[in-house]
């Protein structure tokens, strides 16, 4: 039983190698057929700057300014992501554990729903 | 039971290979190429041989269903699409394909090396590897993942990060600001769309999509009406189809993420893009559709016709709706959506108490409850869409955006 719960994760570990060879093997393909000169190769100093709308782009550009409501959205997303994690073991035992569970997962949800009632009255979900 | 132990090409392979008396496999008692001992290989390269065949089978469909897109889309907007190459441009896939391979590969100054060549990798890869715990058909799946339906969400949100990578790697403002919104966007229906599993799981207890099929005694979509349009909605804004696809809206940033990607890993992003419809479309399948289950035609062809139908679904929807506002985007996952799916769970469990009853291993809903359920939910569904959508007046913008026409009373 318990190489049989191995076995499945090997095949996925095995699955993951063959899923990465295909996108690299393509790449691969198309950089050796730079050699046979079948995929050109033709550096010039222009084609290499960054696309801006034909205009030189000014200034550094890995980080630009950003809009603060990402940072907003951010932290939205991990509180109802963490309580993804109680709801799944709870809906799996679900029709083992009946009603207390349901009331006991109400009040949970309830608690993060006012958080959530919270964020949508300070107008934290408007982008404005 | 699964492809190895069930398809005579693997196992034969197998046994070629190893051809002891391991338990899991039958194979005859002749002793194989392998010393005794070396069964894990033979186990790994026969996996290998199992994944190479199936994700080329994947990419071949998904190649013919690029080309059902371009034509469809054609005919949607009353023109002819691909028609030239090969009969009825059957082979523009195959054209497109030796077009990208031997385009020239330009990477602006400046360009972090590393960043720019992981994420096609990494957006194709993630795409191939759902494919390893769905059920195709009757017995053929490659994995029994006891915790698939996790594994299925937590690949997908790996996109984020792929997306993420190439927006920062060139340094193009364009891709930087759509690798934002990308963040944004993506984690906002990973919510919903997390959430709405939550019902599928309740009704069928467990997580393994093999046994979630198993368990579909009527199909899901009837118990689950709300969760199957939530399912779709936040999957179809997850991989940044039409109505969602803020991240590459070309009036507004370009091409967004991949502005400065050219040649093959511009077309991996596209293989990707094409790749998780199909993918989607199975999970949707799996989930809410009864999975291979259907009367008369093979189980598999089952699975390929419901999976065809929904790529049909979203092609449509491709091509009717235009695209969302980012305000609009974030605002129907958090205010729409996110509540829904809250009400969807609640609904759901209330009714297995209600209906169901007690049986020695917890409650279970019979076959009339679960008919029962299926209207019930259904008219919670239509209900809760349209109230909800009135209370918070998501037809109408709540802060009309300043306009940079004149107002009439200027005019005049």
């Amino acid at each position: 039983m318990l190489d049989d719960y191995f076995r499945q994760y090997a095949l996925i570990a095995i699955f993951i190698l063959g899923a990465a060879m295909i996108p690299v093997g393509m790449l691969m393909l198309s950089w050796l057929a730079s050699f046979v000169r079948i995929r050109p190769n033709k550096p010039n100093l222009v084609k290499y700057d960054l696309y801006e709308c034909g205009v030189q782009p000014i200034g550094p550009s890995h980080w630009t300014q950003f809009n603060f409501r990402y940072y907003m959205y951010a932290l939205l997303f991990v509180v109802f992501d963490v309580e993804t994690v109680f709801l799944y073991p709870w809906a799996i035992q679900y029709n083992v554990l009946g009603l207390l569970a349901l009331l006991e997962m109400f009040v949970f949800v309830l608690i993060l729903g006012i958080g959530l009632v919270y964020a949508w009255r300070k107008r934290a979900l408007e982008w404005e | 039971m699964a492809f190895l132990e069930g398809h005579a090409l693997f196992r034969n392979l197998y046994c070629l290979l190893a051809g002891n008396l391991d338990n899991t496999v039958a194979c005859s008692g002749r002793g194989g190429l392998l010393p005794v001992g070396w069964e894990w290989l033979a186990f790994a390269i026969t996996a290998f041989a199992i994944t190479m065949v199936l994700l080329n089978v994947f990419l071949v469909v998904t190649m013919f269903y690029t080309y059902m897109e371009r034509r469809l889309l054609g005919r949607f907007q009353g023109r002819l699409g691909p028609n030239r190459a090969g009969p009825f441009g059957l082979l523009q896939p195959v054209a497109d394909a030796i077009k990208l391979l031997t385009k020239e590969s330009i990477v602006p100054r400046g360009t972090d090396l590393l960043l720019h060549n992981l994420p096609p990798v990494i957006m194709v890869a993630t795409v191939f590897v759902t494919l390893a715990i769905l059920p195709f058909g009757e017995d053929t799946f490659v994995a029994n993942l006891n915790v698939g339906v996790l594994f299925f969400l937590a690949i997908t949100s790996v996109n984020a990060l792929a997306i993420f990578m190439a927006g920062l790697s060139s340094g193009n403002r364009y891709a930087v600001f759509s690798g934002m919104r990308a963040v944004a966007q993506l984690i906002s229906y990973e919510v919903p769309m997390v959430l709405s599993v939550v019902g599928v799981i309740l009704l069928a207890g467990s997580l393994s999509l093999v046994e979630i099929v198993e368990a579909q005694r009527i199909p899901f979509f009837l118990l689950q009406p709300l969760g199957l349009f939530i399912f779709v909605v936040a999957i179809s804004a997850e991989m940044n189809r039409t109505p969602f696809d803020q991240l590459e809206a070309e009036s507004e940033i370009v091409a967004g993420f991949h502005t400065e990607y050219t040649g093959m890993k511009f077309g991996l992003f596209y293989l990707a893009e094409y790749a998780a419809v199909l993918t989607s479309a199975a999970v949707i399948v799996t989930l809410f559709l009864d999975g291979w289950n259907g009367p008369w035609l093979p189980s598999p062809l089952w699975f390929l016709i419901k999976v065809f139908f929904l790529a049909f679904l979203f092609i449509w929807v491709r091509a009717t709706l235009p695209r969302l506002r980012i305000d609009q985007t974030m605002a129907f996952a958090w205010k729409f959506l996110l509540p829904l799916s809250l009400l969807n769970i609640f609904v759901t469990a209330t009714l297995v108490l209600l209906l169901g009853e007690e049986t020695a291993t917890g409650v279970a809903l019979s076959t009339g409850g679960l008919w029962a359920m299926a209207g019930i939910n259904s008219v919670v569904a239509l209900a809760s869409v349209l109230l909800f959508a009135r209370m918070v007046h998501l037809r109408t913008p709540v802060h009309p955006i300043p306009s940079m026409q004149p107002s009439p009373s200027e005019v005049a």
